[in-house]
Order: C-alpha cells, then sequence, then structure tokens
C-alpha cells in the first residue's frame, strides 16, 4: 500500500514552501492534505511527508501523535465532533452526547460498521456562547437541542 | 460608547467597507512616524495583552533588539482554545481587515518582514474567511511587495496563516513556535525570552488577536483617547464572552472595569428563572471562580480582579446557577487539563491526572473529606513546578474552586475514609476508620 500526493496536492504543498525560510513547517499542512487525500494518515503518508520534507520519518509520526485532529485510522464519512466541555455542558452538552451516541450506536472514538458516522468527545471549540454544539467534519452546528441533533444525523444519513 | 474591535457597521468584514471606514488609514499614518515613536504611542496608550496574562503591548514590543542583522517575526495569536473564550472568532469573521492592519502597524513597529497568524485547526471556516479577506488586502496592494507603492515607503512584509491541529498548548507563546516551525508543540524554557530567541532562534514577539486588533485605534485617533476609555490601568474596550447559565449568551465589547453584574443581568439578560448564581469564572477556565455572593462591586478589569482574588485571563465569562453540579464542573475542567497536558514536565503530566481520578471519586460518592487536602496539595505541588503555565492553568481552579466553596465540596465527600482495595492484607491495613479516631 504505498501512497504518493497527487500532482494538485504535491502543488499545494508546494506553494506552501514560499511561506517559511524552511521545509520542515510545512508538515502540518501537509499532514492535512494526506489526510484528505488517504482517509485518515497511514506511515506510508508519514514517510511519503517525511520524504518530501527532509524529515525523519519518527518526527512526523511525533506530530501526528501530538495532534487530536490527526486519525491514524478510518474514520467515518462525517466524522461527529461533540463538545462537552464546561460552557456546553451547562446548556446540556452531555444530552447532546448521550443523544449522538444513542443514535449511532457507538462509543467515543468509534465508527459505525457502515463506514458513514464516526464519533469523537472534543474539548473546547470556541462555541461557548452559543452552546452546545457538534461539529461535523469541519462545519459547525451551534445552539442544538436534542430534537435538532437528532434531526441533523436523519439528514446526513439520507444524503449519503 | 463606542465599540473600537467590534464596530456596529454592516459587511465591516469587506475590504470596500472597511476602507470607506477610514480603513487602512492608520497604517499610512504609522508609517509617517518613526518605529520608536509608534512604540511609544502604544506603551503611552496603555494598551495590554488580551490573551491572558495582560502584559503591556509597547512594553512587549520595545524588547525587540533593535540592532540586529537576523529577521524578525510577529506571530499573532489566534489559537483560541481557553474553554469559556471565543471573541476571536467574532473579529475573523466581522473586523478581519481591523486585525490585518493592526499586524502591519506591529510588523512596521518591530522591524518584522513576516507574520503568522496562528489560528486553532477547528476554525476552519474562519480560516478561511481571514484568508479571503488577507487575499483581497494582497490584491489591493496593502500587503505584501505592493505595499511599497501603496504607501510610498520603503517597508513592506508579508501576512501568512499557520492553521494549528486541535492542540490546547499550542495557544502558550513558546509552544506556538514549536508548532509553527513543525515541532511537537511543547512550551520552551525560558528565558531565553521570544524577543531574543524565538521563532528559528530569532527575535520574535507573540501577540492575540484582539491586542493587534486595538492597534489601528490608538494609531488613528492618538492614545490619550485610547487612554482615557475605562479603568486607567488597563484601559481600552475588552470582549467579554459570557456564556454559561444566562439568556442571552454571546460576545459584548464593554469598557474595561465595566460591573460584572452589570455584564451579566443587563448586557447578557440575566439568569434564565431568575435563579441565583452560585458560581461565576471571570476569565476561562483557568482563572479562579468567584462565589454568587461575592460579585457585587466587582470590576471586569485586570487590578480589580486580582483585588477579588481571580484574574481577567481572556475575558470568558462563565456563569452558573444554584443547580449547578460544582464538582461535575471541576471534574470536566480537571479531565480538560490532563488531557491537554503536553507531557513534558511530570508535576503537571501526573498530577492533572490524579487530580481528575480524585474528582471522579467524588463525583461518584466515593470520596472522603481528606481527598479535598489531597486535592490542593496536589495542585500546589504542580503550580510553580512546570516549563509553562499550563501547570498553574490547571492548579488553580482546582485549588481556588475548594477553597472557595469548602462547605459545598464537605458536603459531598463521606466523613470517613474507604479505601476499597482488593488485596486482603492490604484492606487490612486501611479498614474503613471514621475521622474522629484519628484525630482523637
Amino acid at each position: 500500500m504505498s501512497f504518493n500526493f497527487t500532482e494538485e496536492n504535491l502543488e499545494k504543498i508546494k506553494q506552501e514552501f514560499k511561506k517559511y525560510p524552511v521545509k520542515k513547517p510545512v508538515v502540518m499542512k501537509a499532514l492535512y492534505i494526506g489526510q484528505e487525500q488517504n482517509g485518515f494518515i497511514s506511515n506510508e503518508v508519514i514517510k511519503e511527508v517525511a520524504d518530501l520534507l527532509d524529515m525523519p520519518p519518527e518526527e512526523v509520526l511525533g506530530v501526528v501523535t501530538f495532534y487530536t485532529m490527526y486519525h491514524q485510522k478510518p474514520m467515518g464519512k462525517y466524522h461527529i465532533q461533540v463538545c462537552t466541555n464546561v460552557s456546553c455542558m451547562l446548556r446540556g452538552g452531555y444530552e447532546i452526547w448521550d443523544k449522538v451516541k444513542d443514535k449511532l450506536g457507538i462509543e467515543n472514538m468509534m465508527v459505525t460498521d457502515d463506514s458513514i458516522f464516526s464519533l469523537e468527545e472534543v474539548e473546547c471549540m470556541g462555541s461557548c456562547g452559543t452552546a452546545p454544539m457538534i461539529a461535523v467534519n469541519e462545519d459547525y452546528y451551534e445552539n442544538l437541542s436534542k430534537e435538532k441533533v437528532e434531526e441533523i444525523l436523519e439528514s446526513l444519513k439520507h444524503t449519503n | 460608547m463606542e465599540k473600537i474591535v467590534l464596530p456596529d457597521i454592516e459587511n465591516l468584514h469587506q475590504i470596500d467597507v472597511y476602507v470607506e471606514n477610514n480603513g487602512y488609514k492608520a497604517v499610512k499614518k504609522a508609517f509617517e512616524q518613526s518605529t520608536d515613536d509608534i512604540i511609544d504611542q502604544v506603551k503611552k496608550s496603555g494598551l495590554r495583552g488580551r490573551g491572558g496574562a495582560a502584559f503591556s503591548a509597547g512594553l512587549k514590543w520595545s524588547f525587540m533588539p533593535k540592532t540586529t542583522d537576523k529577521p524578525k517575526y510577529l506571530c499573532v495569536n489566534g489559537d483560541e482554545s481557553e474553554p469559556g473564550s471565543f471573541k476571536d472568532r467574532q473579529i475573523f469573521e466581522y473586523n478581519p481587515h481591523q486585525l490585518i492592519e493592526g499586524t502591519l502597524i506591529t510588523c512596521y513597529a518591530i522591524g518584522a518582514k513576516v507574520a503568522y497568524v496562528y489560528i486553532r485547526g477547528e476554525y476552519h471556516k474562519w480560516i478561511d474567511l481571514l484568508q479571503k479577506a488577507i487575499d483581497d488586502a494582497y490584491e489591493k496592494g496593502f500587503v505584501g511587495e505592493k505595499m511599497k507603492e501603496t504607501f510610498g515607503t520603503e517597508f513592506y512584509c508579508d501576512i501568512y496563516i499557520h492553521k494549528g491541529a486541535g492542540a490546547y498548548i499550542c495557544g502558550e507563546e513558546s509552544s506556538l513556535m514549536n508548532s509553527i516551525e513543525g515541532d511537537r508543540g511543547y512550551p520552551r524554557v525560558k528565558p531565553p525570552f521570544p524577543a531574543q530567541n524565538g521563532l528559528w532562534g530569532n527575535p520574535t514577539t507573540i501577540n492575540n488577536v484582539e491586542t493587534i486588533t486595538n492597534v489601528p485605534k490608538i494609531i488613528e485617533k492618538g492614545w490619550e483617547w485610547y487612554a482615557g476609555i475605562g479603568e486607567p490601568k488597563h484601559p481600552g474596550t475588552i470582549l467579554f464572552g459570557v456564556s454559561g447559565h444566562v439568556n442571552k449568551p454571546g460576545v459584548y465589547e464593554l469598557p474595561s472595569g465595566t460591573l460584572l453584574t452589570d455584564i451579566i443581568y443587563n448586557h447578557a439578560g440575566g439568569v434564565p428563572g431568575d435563579k441565583k448564581i452560585l458560581c461565576v469564572i471571570p476569565g476561562g477556565s483557568s482563572m479562579p471562580p468567584l462565589r454568587g455572593d461575592q460579585l457585587d462591586g466587582v470590576k471586569m478589569d485586570a487590578e480589580s480582579l486580582r483585588d477579588v482574588g481571580s484574574a481577567i485571563g481572556t475575558g470568558g465569562i462563565m456563569v452558573m446557577d444554584e443547580d449547578t453540579d460544582l464538582v461535575k464542573v471541576l471534574a470536566r475542567i480537571a479531565h480538560f487539563y490532563h488531557h491537554e497536558s503536553c507531557g513534558q514536565c511530570t508535576p503537571c503530566r501526573e498530577g492533572t491526572g490524579w487530580m481528575e481520578k480524585v474528582l471522579k471519586r467524588i463525583l461518584n460518592d466515593e470520596g472522603s473529606s481528606s481527598d479535598l487536602d489531597l486535592l490542593i496539595s496536589i495542585a500546589n505541588n504542580i503550580e510553580g513546578n512546570t516549563v509553562c503555565a499550563l501547570g498553574e492553568a490547571a492548579a488553580w481552579p482546582v485549588r481556588f474552586t475548594i477553597k472557595r466553596f469548602r462547605d459545598y465540596f464537605e458536603e459531598r465527600v463521606k466523613k470517613e475514609i474507604t479505601m476499597p482495595v482488593k488485596n486482603k492484607v492490604h484492606s487490612m491495613r486501611q479498614t474503613a476508620f471514621p475521622i474522629a479516631d484519628i484525630t482523637k
């Protein structure tokens, strides 16, 4: 299972080189692009990024494991992130969390059998004023209630 | 009251609207003055950092070496991961050009050719919004090499966004620099300070997004004007993010020194169901909480809050009504810091985990009153023994919440020590006995 960046993605990474005096800072962006292309960050992605940036693969792995937004195993098509930190918790964040867990039938960091949904309990997402919230992949859904969450999950299921 | 950071002007995020409203005039005015003058004005204006430490922005800039051949850098900190704080995203969304203009003026003042705006990875939408604004500014010649023509100066600088990937600790300035450099986001030992040894070993200044956004108005209207707003020692307006049990949560831009009760009851619409307030955290989850009966007359500025035993932090006000389970809140906060500890320093890596475990024990009705002292002892052993301030951020809420709500916590713990241990010999030594027997 080898991994190579597409021409287009390679070009995106090359554009990033212009921002910094050295190559290494591009690692974060390159990993994002690799994750998007491959679905998750496999050892092959790490190797490819390391080769591209003249870094030892171990260092790239070190970056991958430090941040929560890089995933080393495949996630669902819709990655549901539920905030349960204090501001959300005070406004029913855990009720939302339980609802989503119940609805999807999976626990934290698990993927549904059909690979459509995955679930993650996340720390403060900066939506304290519009709590409670969930994020689906990159999009925020704010000011939620249990009913609204159910609607969102249903509609995602059907658009699939 | 005039708003400085988030004025009520429709579509201000569009470059044309911003320019119509005196946009990019302050930066032109700044280029006509010497860099020392700019730093001096910002110093005299009394502008203080909005990222938590409330340190004088002008003083910070003046630490940058004047005579050096090394390239200098500016980092604009938009990591914004402190629970309860959600102000920077408003700036990215509603007034990105003032942030860009402030970045240009700051770069000029400290002599930086490149500025990196570090934004947390979860803010995909806001990164796109700011990138759009930056692209527009490049196109109009306000940023980059075209600046030379537009403003008729020798100076120019570039602004890039660096996207984080989900780590609270990267809001700490040295950790932020490591993250930009492509390393794990471990904080660095200080000294050397960033002004001497920052990005790639070069002089670097790190300012919060909100701090930078204040700068153009100071240059435009003069430091005397700015120094006259709010509390003299901590002037200007502050973005207060109110969350939790209030009727109208949101970000309110108000002069520093506004009464906390005024913010909660008037601006944020009071507590739902007219319940009493049990506890307020005035500056984001890491700041010491205030009791509900302690709020009268408390003003929201660095000095006033310090006097009542808390701190302004990021201005994220979290309100909890009388029905809140405070143990649950504290356990959640402890969980957060355990999760976000980078693991570099033992007291923080281990201590945050211990605090979480003990608090979970209390939450499950298995705690004893000695647990409260144990928690305070762990907190005391973390504080001051770590490379960065996450140690304090983790220790403060635990220590001060227990100290200020001791009666509340005492009611939740048992008076006797019970140690459920499976090992028989061990359990004989740890048999449950009333605490009174020990103290006899």
